[in-house]
């Protein structure tokens, strides 16, 4: 590895300037590709979202890799018509035409074999693509077939993009755009609940098709940019970043929309201002490095769940200690806890027990009065008063309204009020034979949680 | 053309390297995750590119840790992205494999001067020269793909024979082989260690598209063909040498029918050959094939449609009086109400079964066709009364539910129908006694 | 502040910590599953009575099938211990046999009846040793037992469902263990399979083997159980049927499902003063 300080040390004079230049798109060249790819992002962006919803994320794959042979033949034909084969807008349309035959023959191979996606989408993208890659060898041998350049639709060659290309992809990103706010509605119910769909009379089918043929579309235009390996990650990795930060569908797809719009502008930045940066895979990197640090931070991300999750078994531990002591209390009738009458309450190991006990002390709702026996403070009892009260509301939810109670009940909740309403608290209360605010006596027999009825 | 030596060992590194993907690859069939095989083949590519940069070598053994590496880490990362990020399977994979694809091709790139990897030849493979680079083998000349390759295959087999039921149980129910203390994730992991071990020693030689290719079709083509875990890998390794062969034999001879000099890529067409026995397999399997199950389909057609024509006459001869018309065959095809191709087929097979005769088309029931007749009556009813009396459906629904039934009920469940025997169906029409 | 005696039930000795029943088959103490912050399990305290028919019975999302992923050690637990026979489950393996819900699996898989009951038989062997005719042909006694011996090659999707269910129960039976958890193993099957299934767990039970069975239908829990856990969320009551499964009982678990409820108490009235074994 002792090679990349050099490089970068050798590039290092060069990169600042360079950047600037393609920053303020002094460059017509540079304009043309970051205005091409922007677009772009933005529309693989927008349509991922919902292919990315509706679980279709490597249909993208099958599709994008059937695509080769469809402008293979495309090539083929204009020539054998006598027409410039280098026409891009021929060879997009055979690309398009692949790759709606393509998502033809996975649904087919889904619906008449025991064969699932996976299996259908493999065979569909490496039948096509060892089809291409035959048509291409023979493409090879045709006269002018060495100068088409076809291969570089496989890897993708962002630096060579026209104005003219860029204008073919500006538009049609834009019509596709277009295309998903008029039908967002429908393609909404397509991605959340086919069956529902379906059902309510919804032409899922055609849905589907509309779906598929945006993908295709946007595929075919990412392929000779990007490359058709990099097209997916267009199409995949920004919805799926979105998805680390919200779960509401208009949200995930603006966003999505911009994270691609966004990683596929600086991509090109870097690209064109650091020596040998190929513009597809530097774009696909930018997408895949925001992916991962959203997969850390991002509100549904590890680290969010972690805190979360350790704030709240930290205060479920508390929380057993303050009751067990509560309910300690009420048994013997005593001020004072023996730390082994906890002991006994639940199954912790001497060592846990002492350690949450620690903290709870710490936390200045439990004094020591020996080594072997504990008192709650003031504040203690306060917090233990809201923790038993709490508890017991629950159970009694739980045995008084058992047929809905599993999807409402949120032990964490600081206090039962902030989930059930009033109403409902003091029945539960009166149920229980317990004043307003009052804690209750438990539903049960204290000491062991279940026990026999 | 002419065989030469040279075709013999391009079609025999080619067998070898389908078959060592194949195995791999059936069981990832078997477990929804073909697409791992995708996955891997694309993710070798930083692999190979920082193991060549960080030892300055391609020595096969560094190439090998490398790709052992990045198929577990890629293995790891799908897996880590999934739970972490809960995004589905097939995404995560795209994430995964296009990141670090993309990462490998920048690596090339930026370090163009010191490694020497060819992307075009990572995809298209160079089979087609495997001939030229031979080694010494016990005093033998060979290819060397065909040595890497057979000794991937080598290794697989010797895996498949030694996990064998680790394999097959972990692939079929994850949470028993968990309850029992094999260990499905160590399993899988050893899995798509074996598909990364067996991509690098197929990419040099053949590339990765046949790669791809032989890790899905071949075991997906078996799946269609057997029921059985063991034929089925069987049916496997021959669907990938048959593709190897005809595609090999398709390079060399499809060109040629459209004025082609020179030859085709014989990877591409080795895939696409697969790709064709597939589609054999799919139209032609004896059982699960679309011919087997549309002729199946027929068959039953034809049969409950001979069956209710009989019904049909049975019916009509109770209900008719003295110098009532006989039905025609077209009221017949009007009341069965299915294609005309399976009405005219199910007519002709009463009347060769003796059942029906027609006299100036006319239909009539012979006495034959009569005690077959009343048989099905006899069960139509008994289902009728038992739909009502058990069941509670209401009488109005009750016709279209026997209809069907009727055609399906097996002498014992006759048997037990007949104990609710009253002699009447709901509608107060007589249940015909069982016949002789 | 109210005071209440301690109960019977209560087992616990001060300083000790609570213990679990070396000879229970099935000991869950302090049991917490969650998954993220919604609790699907919450303090449950059970041990299995040994030699017995034991029923989990819960509505929709009680947390049934999680219990006994739970004690199998197949999901992470947020609290609690799990015994077998006085020993952690890691140890007791070969002690205990699942039975996953049918849909657990898929079907088309190229595998005959055989070849699934085989691999009750795996655990036996251990890792790397090969399939021999001696666990075919326990396999084979398996399928005997439930009646299928003669579907035995036939692959597992030409099968009915009623069929699958007693695949399944074979390949229990195959893992000769000495507790049994099954998932729904009644559910979705016909008159005649539901008889036989509970046959074999009569005949399990006769030769001292525990049983514990998900179960959907309250109907039927008084004729098939001896003993029933109610479950939602938390442990209702659990006991021998005769003193467990009461009205109240169940109203605590179903809450106001007054149809399953109303089935049920008048199932139950008609089975009042039916002695049971």
């Amino acid at each position: 590895m002792s090679h990349l300080p050099l490089v970068l040390a050798s590039d290092q004079g060069t990169w600042w300037p360079a950047f600037e230049r393609a920053l303020l798109l002094r460059d017509a060249n540079t304009l043309w590709v970051v205005l091409g790819v922007l677009s772009l992002g933005l529309a693989s962006g927008t349509v991922g979202a919902f292919l990315v919803l509706r679980r279709r994320a490597l249909t993208s794959d099958a599709i994008s890799h059937a695509t080769l042979p469809g402008i293979a033949v495309a090539f083929m034909v204009m020539v054998a018509f006598g027409l410039a084969g280098k026409s891009l807008l021929g060879l997009l349309l055979g690309a398009y035409v692949a790759g709606l035959l393509a998502m033809v023959a996975i649904v087919l191979i889904q619906r008449t074999t025991r064969l699932k996606d996976d299996a259908a989408i493999g065979i569909v993208l490496s039948v096509f693509f060892g089809f291409g890659i035959c048509l291409l060898s023979l493409v090879q041998q045709m006269p002018d077939g060495n100068a088409a350049g076809l291969e570089r639709f496989i890897f993708g060659k962002a630096a060579t993009m026209l104005p003219g290309d860029t204008r073919l992809i500006g538009f049609t990103s834009l019509g596709v755009i277009l295309l998903v706010i008029v039908f967002f509605k429908e393609l909404a119910v397509l991605c959340f609940d086919e069956s529902w769909a379906a059902a309510r009379g919804w032409p899922v089918l055609a849905l589907d098709f509309l779906l598929t043929g945006l993908v295709a579309l946007v595929t075919v235009l990412a392929i000779q940019s990007v490359g058709l390996v990099l097209a997916i990650a267009l199409l995949i990795i920004p919805p799926s970043t979105a998805l680390l930060w919200s779960h509401r569908l208009p949200v995930v797809v603006i966003a999505s929309a911009l994270i691609g719009g966004f990683s596929a502008w600086l991509g090109a930045m870097l690209s064109a201002s650091v020596a040998r940066m190929p513009t597809g895979p530097v774009i696909v990197l930018v997408c895949a490095a925001l992916f991962f640090v959203s997969l850390f931070i991002g509100r549904r991300g590890v680290v969010p769940r972690w805190l979360s999750r350790r704030t709240l078994s930290r205060r479920v531990d508390r929380q057993h200690v303050l009751r067990a002591c509560w309910e300690c209390i009420e048994t013997t009738g005593r001020e004072e806890v023996a730390i082994s009458d906890l002991h006994s309450m639940r199954s912790w190991t001497t060592g846990e027990l002492a350690t949450l006990v620690t903290r709870c002390v710490r936390r200045g709702s439990l004094v020591r009065v020996d080594s072997a026996s504990l008192k709650l403070t003031e504040a203690g009892r306060e917090r233990a008063h809201r923790v038993v009260r709490n508890h017991r509301l629950w159970e009694a939810y739980l045995i008084h309204h058992a047929d809905i109670a599993p999807s409402h009940v949120d032990r964490d909740a600081d206090a039962i009020e902030h989930v059930l309403d009033e109403d409902l608290i003091v029945q539960l209360e009166h149920l229980l034979g317990a004043a307003a605010g009052e804690v209750p006596s438990s539903p049960h027999a204290l000491g062991g949680s279940g026990g026999a009825a | 053309m002419t065989w030469q030596i040279y075709d013999t060992w391009v079609v025999i590194v080619g067998a070898l390297c389908a078959m060592a993907c194949a195995l791999p690859g059936a069981q990832l069939v078997l477990r929804r995750r073909s697409m791992m095989g995708d996955a891997i083949s694309h993710a070798v590519l930083p692999g190979v590119a920082i193991a060549f940069l960080v030892t300055a070598s391609s020595d096969p053994w560094v190439m090998i840790a490398g790709a052992v590496v990045i198929g577990i880490l890629t293995t790891v990362l799908v897996d880590f992205v999934q739970r972490a990020g809960r995004t589905e399977v097939g995404a995560s994979m795209g994430i995964v494999f296009t990141a670090l694809f993309a990462l490998g091709l920048v690596l090339i790139r930026l370090f163009a001067d010191d490694v020497h990897i060819d992307p075009h030849v990572v995809i298209y493979g160079s089979i087609e020269l495997s001939y030229l680079d031979q080694v010494d083998v016990f005093g033998w000349s060979i290819p060397r793909g065909a040595v890497v390759n057979g000794a991937a295959l080598l290794i697989n087999v010797i895996l498949f024979l030694v996990f064998a039921k680790e394999l097959k149980l972990t692939a079929f129910d994850e949470s028993l082989a968990a309850s029992m203390g094999f260990r499905p994730r160590l399993v899988q992991g050893v899995l798509m260690a074996m598909t990364a071990v067996t991509a690098v020693m197929a990419f040099e030689t053949v590339g990765s598209i046949l790669v791809v290719a032989m890790i899905v079709v071949p075991g997906a083509s078996a799946w269609l063909m057997v029921d059985r875990y063991g034929p089925m890998l069987a049916w496997t390794m021959a669907f990938a040498v048959g593709a190897a062969v005809l595609g090999h034999l398709a390079a060399l001879i499809v060109p040629g029918w459209f004025g082609f000099d020179g030859g085709m890529s014989t990877s591409g067409a080795m895939a696409v050959m697969s790709g064709v026995l597939f589609v054999a397999a799919w139209t032609l399997s004896p059982r699960h094939g679309l011919i087997a199950r549309a002729w199946a389909r027929r068959q039953l057609a034809l049969r409950i449609a001979k069956e209710d024509i009989l019904g049909l006459l049975y019916r009509f001869e109770e209900g008719t009086r003295q110098g009532d018309e006989p039905l025609s065959a077209s009221d017949i095809r009007e009341a069965l109400s299915v294609s005309r191709s399976v009405a005219v087929g199910a007519l002709r097979g009463v009347r060769g079964a003796g059942q029906v005769t027609v006299v100036s088309d006319r239909l009539q029931l012979t006495d034959d066709g009569r005690v077959a007749a009343r048989a099905l009556v006899r069960t139509h009813r008994l289902w009728e009364r038992f739909l009502w009396e058990r069941l509670g459906l209401r009488p109005d629904h009750l016709h279209g539910t026997a209809d069907r039934l009727e055609h399906f009920t097996s002498p014992s469940m006759i048997e037990e129908l007949a104990e609710h025997d009253e002699g009447e169906d709901p509608h107060g029409r007589p249940i015909p006694p069982a016949g002789e | 502040m109210p005071t209440r005696e301690p109960e019977q039930n209560v087992t616990t000795s001060p300083g000790l910590g609570p213990e679990h029943s070396p000879r229970s088959p099935l000991s869950i103490h302090d049991l917490t599953v969650a998954y993220d912050r919604k609790p699907v399990l919450w303090d449950v305290d059970l041990d299995v009575p040994a030699g017995e028919l034991v029923t989990i019975v819960g509505p929709n999302g009680a947390g049934k099938s999680t219990l006994l992923k739970a004690a199998l050690g197949l999901i992470p637990v947020a609290s609690g211990t799990v015994r077998v026979f006085g020993k952690p489950m890691k140890s007791q393996r070969s002690l205990v046999a699942y039975v996953p819900q049918r849909e657990s699996v898929d079907w088309d898989f190229p595998v005959t009846a055989l070849d699934v009951v085989t691999m009750g038989r795996y655990g036996a062997l251990g890792w790397c040793r090969p399939v021999r005719r001696r666990q075919k042909n326990e396999a084979m006694q398996a399928l005997e037992r439930v009646g299928l011996a003669d579907m035995a090659s036939r692959q597992i999707s030409q099968l009915s469902g009623g069929q699958q269910q007693r695949v399944f129960l074979a390949r229990a039976l195959a893992q000769d263990a000495q507790l049994f958890l099954m998932d729904e193993p009644l559910a979705s099957v016909d008159a005649a399979t539901e008889q036989a299934i509970v046959d074999v767990l009569r005949s399990l039970r006769s030769e001292g083997r525990t049983v514990v069975v998900v179960h959907h239908d309250l109907q039927t829990v008084n004729d098939y159980f001896d003993s029933v856990i109610l479950l939602n969320m938390r442990v209702v009551a659990h006991g021998p049927v005769e003193t467990a499964f009461t009205p109240e009982a169940l109203r605590q678990t179903y809450g106001g499902q007054l149809t399953i409820l109303s089935e049920a108490s008048e199932r139950l009235a008609r089975s009042s003063g039916v002695d049971h074994p």
